[in-house]
């Protein structure tokens, strides 16, 4: 069946992360038996769920073949005004501190999508000045210092830490998230389009699609997962710092390359973004359980990060050959 | 009678599906200027590559000073004395004069290996004093006008003591004033005996500057002429003399009430003052020469560059089109001329190409109702004869024929009254023109509008109701197909004059 055989090749990358994450699990597996315990793979998870909610977000950006610098900031902001808020109303239900966030983030987001978009600003300077003016301000409305877990209602630190369904919250929220992306990205009109423009923006154009706005969406939607992700970070750390999530969004965007989205716009699968996601908190995780210095991690991350890019260029060269072949002349 | 410096003879070249060149001649004699003519698309492009050495020819010879030649690439074209230059300069703007003359063989100090500032300056501005230009080598390029940077292409060119040189186009976006320095540096040249062969649309250009003239026509040589045998008259019936066949199913629709007009359209720095106006079931023709600003006015009335100042009217309301967007609402489409560039997202199935521009109609609430668009697309690519496995076949597999079908699938999901089609035939093979066609026929049974901006004489002969004939930004002429002939055409494309003053053209640049 010809239809078959071209959605075999066309997930052959997801395919064969998903080797690679067994034969990786297998192998640590083996070293340390603990390793598939119940209760490390709920840390596995619990820990890379917030990298996961950002990597949606990313995803979405790099589609429109644009790129955000600022979501570290964002998450520091929003998570910084959000424990300010909870310090002094420890009474505020942990819900409203989650819709503060992300209105903060949507914000922030928002200009960023008009920078972008409206004023055709290059995206990757347009965040990186966002990015600066955000930290800038989380040390002004915090006036350098940290908000501590003493000054902080249980209820706020329950969101990270609490369970729904006996399930952590925050695995809860990431796996909502990735939901409602499928749906969006998949089966809406607007996530076509975003894809649209980013494979062949002029011809996008020419199709009549409303191209500024939905750049201009992309990077708000981001804004906002970056807004949520701040009031998590700080729920579950328990801890508002000025320099909470620095250099972050380099590992969100790692992430999104290891899952195969493409930094040259309109490629990207959810399917591909959850196993990267898993891929890079396996690595985070299980270096570790089998004795790796940390000094070495690093470097392991970037070498596998290097290999997923170069088996994704042969992955599509071989597709593209094979499309070829197909060609009707 | 002199060696000739420079000899082709039977010359073929073919590219896939397409015959470039056809056995054709050339020949050049030492302190000749030679005029090359032809249609868009009569194999000149192809011609020039071939003598610089980009392209390889499959049959036929070449001959330099009587010693047969052939280039594998650019580089030994140049060391054999030839130079090209190129309508659209390329340069590197952020350089220096002296740098861009230079590039590729910079004046390097014998020992230390380094580049000989000094002397590179000092030569540079010795070529630049040749050919009369007051300015200097260390000036940034980017800071020149057009025709300066012309000229330092040519000092370019000699700097690699090029005999034979080759001049594309060179006046196209010149002012007559700058053109007639140019007349005066290359006939400076040809009295220091370097050849030159002059590529130019403006017949002006080849009466004053050349000795003699060689035209192409579909890809085949058809003659050459001393200047002095040779009248514009005849030069046109060369050009284009050939017998329209019979491959166009025009068919006889009665022309409805008008649709579309477009009152005194200007966009500054690419046409001026442009009107037509459109009725259902016609089909008007917009022709002209590459430049001439047929799509840029197309692009206006479609939203992508919206005009500046002028008055569209539709339907009888008067309309505002500022972005395709609302321009597809109002009942206006387009069919791009580079359908891979703007026409289609080739990494996608052709089924969802299809139901691009209509996605609204095919969701609620944002909601996609994808069995809905797998049916409207399937019927559409079937209606079209799109040559394809199924919808979901890549849009990348298919050929330009077939790609250009799923493009004309993609207007048709609108509702429109009025499509542009620009250059809809290009690059497809005969069998595929003959079923664009149909499909022109088709709409226009159906009541659409169409504006065909088309080169191709026979198609514009053949398949239009009206001809606009535009140059250089400029209506030149409106003509009635069954009334006019192509020598009319090609004179309004061509010989008549349109105003261009030194103001118009620096107006142009800027814009």
């Amino acid at each position: 069946m010809v239809k078959g055989k071209i959605l075999f090749t066309e997930n052959l990358r997801e395919l064969g992360l998903l080797i690679f994450i067994i034969l990786l699990g297998l192998l640590i597996q083996l070293r340390n038996p603990a390793f598939l315990s119940l209760s490390n793979i709920t840390s596995l998870l619990t820990n890379t769920s917030i990298l996961g909610i950002l990597a949606v977000g990313m995803m979405l950006v790099l589609i429109t073949r644009g790129i955000d610098l600022s979501i570290g900031a964002i998450i520091a902001f929003s998570g910084m005004v959000s424990a300010l808020t909870v310090a002094r109303f420890p009474e505020m239900p942990p819900l409203l501190c989650l819709a503060e966030g992300m209105a903060i983030g949507t914000i922030i987001g928002m200009l960023n999508g008009i920078l972008v978009a409206r004023f055709n600003v290059l995206p990757i300077i347009a965040t990186l000045g966002m990015m600066n003016i955000v930290r800038g301000m989380t040390y002004v409305v915090s006036g350098g210092k940290w908000v501590s877990s003493y000054q902080m209602s249980t209820g706020f630190k329950a969101i990270a830490t609490g369970k729904i369904f006996g399930i952590n919250s925050l695995i809860v929220t990431a796996v909502f998230v990735f939901v409602i992306a499928g749906y969006f990205v998949n089966h809406t009109r607007t996530g076509r389009q975003i894809y649209a423009v980013g494979s062949n923006p002029e011809a996008a154009e020419v199709s009549g699609l409303p191209k500024r706005t939905l750049v201009f969406l992309a990077y708000a939607i981001m804004g906002g997962l970056a807004g949520l992700a701040g009031v998590l970070w700080v729920a579950k750390f328990a801890s508002a710092q000025g320099d909470t999530a620095a250099g972050y969004e380099l590992q969100v965007i790692a992430t999104c390359i290891l899952g195969g989205v493409s930094i040259a716009g309109g490629v990207g699968k959810l399917s591909g973004l959850i196993l990267g996601t898993i891929l890079f908190g396996l690595l985070n995780n299980a270096l570790p359980l089998i004795n790796v210095s940390p000094f070495w991690q690093m470097g392991i991350q970037g070498i596998t990060i290097m290999a997923a890019v170069i088996a994704n260029v042969m992955v599509k060269r071989n597709t593209d050959r094979l499309a070829l072949r197909r060609r009707l002349i | 009678m002199a060696e000739k410096i420079l000899e082709l003879k039977h010359i073929s070249k073919s590219f896939p599906g397409v015959k470039a060149l056809d056995e054709v001649h050339f020949d050049l004699m030492p302190g000749e200027i030679h005029g090359l003519m032809g249609e868009n698309g009569a194999g000149k492009s192809t011609f020039i590559k071939i003598i610089t050495g980009v392209h390889s020819h499959d049959t036929g010879e070449m001959f330099i000073n009587g010693n047969l030649v052939s280039f594998a690439n650019p580089m030994e074209a140049q060391e054999m004395g030839l130079a090209a230059i190129y309508q659209h300069v390329t340069c590197y703007p952020d350089l220096t004069v002296a740098e861009n003359i230079y590039m590729g063989h910079e004046k390097i100090k014998r020992y230390s290996k380094r580049i000989d500032w000094n002397k590179m300056f000092s030569e540079a501005q010795e070529l630049l004093d040749q050919l009369g230009a007051n300015f200097d080598s260390h000036e940034r390029m980017g800071n020149l006008s057009v025709a300066r940077q012309q000229i330092v292409e040519i000092a370019k060119a000699l700097s690699t003591r090029a005999k034979i040189i080759i001049m594309d186009e060179p006046t196209a976006a010149l002012t007559q004033h700058e053109s007639s320095e140019l007349y005066r540096i290359t006939e400076g040249l040809r009295d220091d005996g370097v050849s030159i062969i002059f590529i130019s649309h403006r017949i002006e250009d080849i009466f004053r500057l050349a000795d003699r003239v060689t035209v192409f026509r579909d890809s085949r040589f058809i003659g050459c002429w001393p200047m002095e045998e040779i009248t514009q008259d005849k030069l046109i019936v060369a050009m284009v003399g050939r017998e329209i066949i019979q491959m166009f199913p025009k068919r006889k629709v009665p022309i409805g009430e008008k649709v579309l007009s477009v009152e005194n359209l200007t966009r500054i720095g690419y046409f001026r003052n442009v009107s037509l106006d459109l009725h259902k079931g016609e089909i008007l023709a917009l022709t002209g020469l590459v430049g001439a600003g047929r799509t840029e006015v197309c692009e206006s009335i479609y939203g992508i560059n919206p005009s500046d100042e002028g008055i569209i009217t539709f339907d009888d309301h008067e309309i505002v089109i500022d972005s395709p967007v609302t321009a597809l609402d109002a009942g206006i489409g387009f069919l791009p001329e580079d359908r891979q560039k703007q026409g289609l997202i080739l990494d996608w199935e052709i089924g969802k190409n299809i139901t691009l521009p209509s996605l609204s109609s095919f969701s609620r609430y944002n909601w996609l109702d994808e069995g809905g668009e797998r049916l409207a697309s399937g019927q559409l690519a079937d209606k079209l004869n799109v040559k394809a496995g199924n919808i979901f076949t890549r849009a990348s597999t298919l050929s330009g024929g077939n790609q250009q079908k799923v493009v004309v699938a993609k207007i048709l999901t609108r509702n429109l009254k009025v499509i542009i089609l620009d250059e809809p035939t290009k690059g497809v093979d005969i069998k595929a023109k003959t079923a664009i066609y149909e499909i022109i026929g088709d709409l226009v049974e159906q009541g659409y509008g169409i504006i065909l901006i088309s080169s191709e004489m026979p198609e514009v002969m053949g398949m239009s109701d009206r001809i606009v004939v535009m140059k250089e930004g400029h209506v030149t002429a409106l003509l009635d197909t069954s009334k006019c002939t192509q020598e009319e055409i090609l004179n309004a494309a061509m010989v008549v004059k349109t105003p261009r003053t030194d103001a118009a053209v620096s107006e142009a640049r800027e814009g």
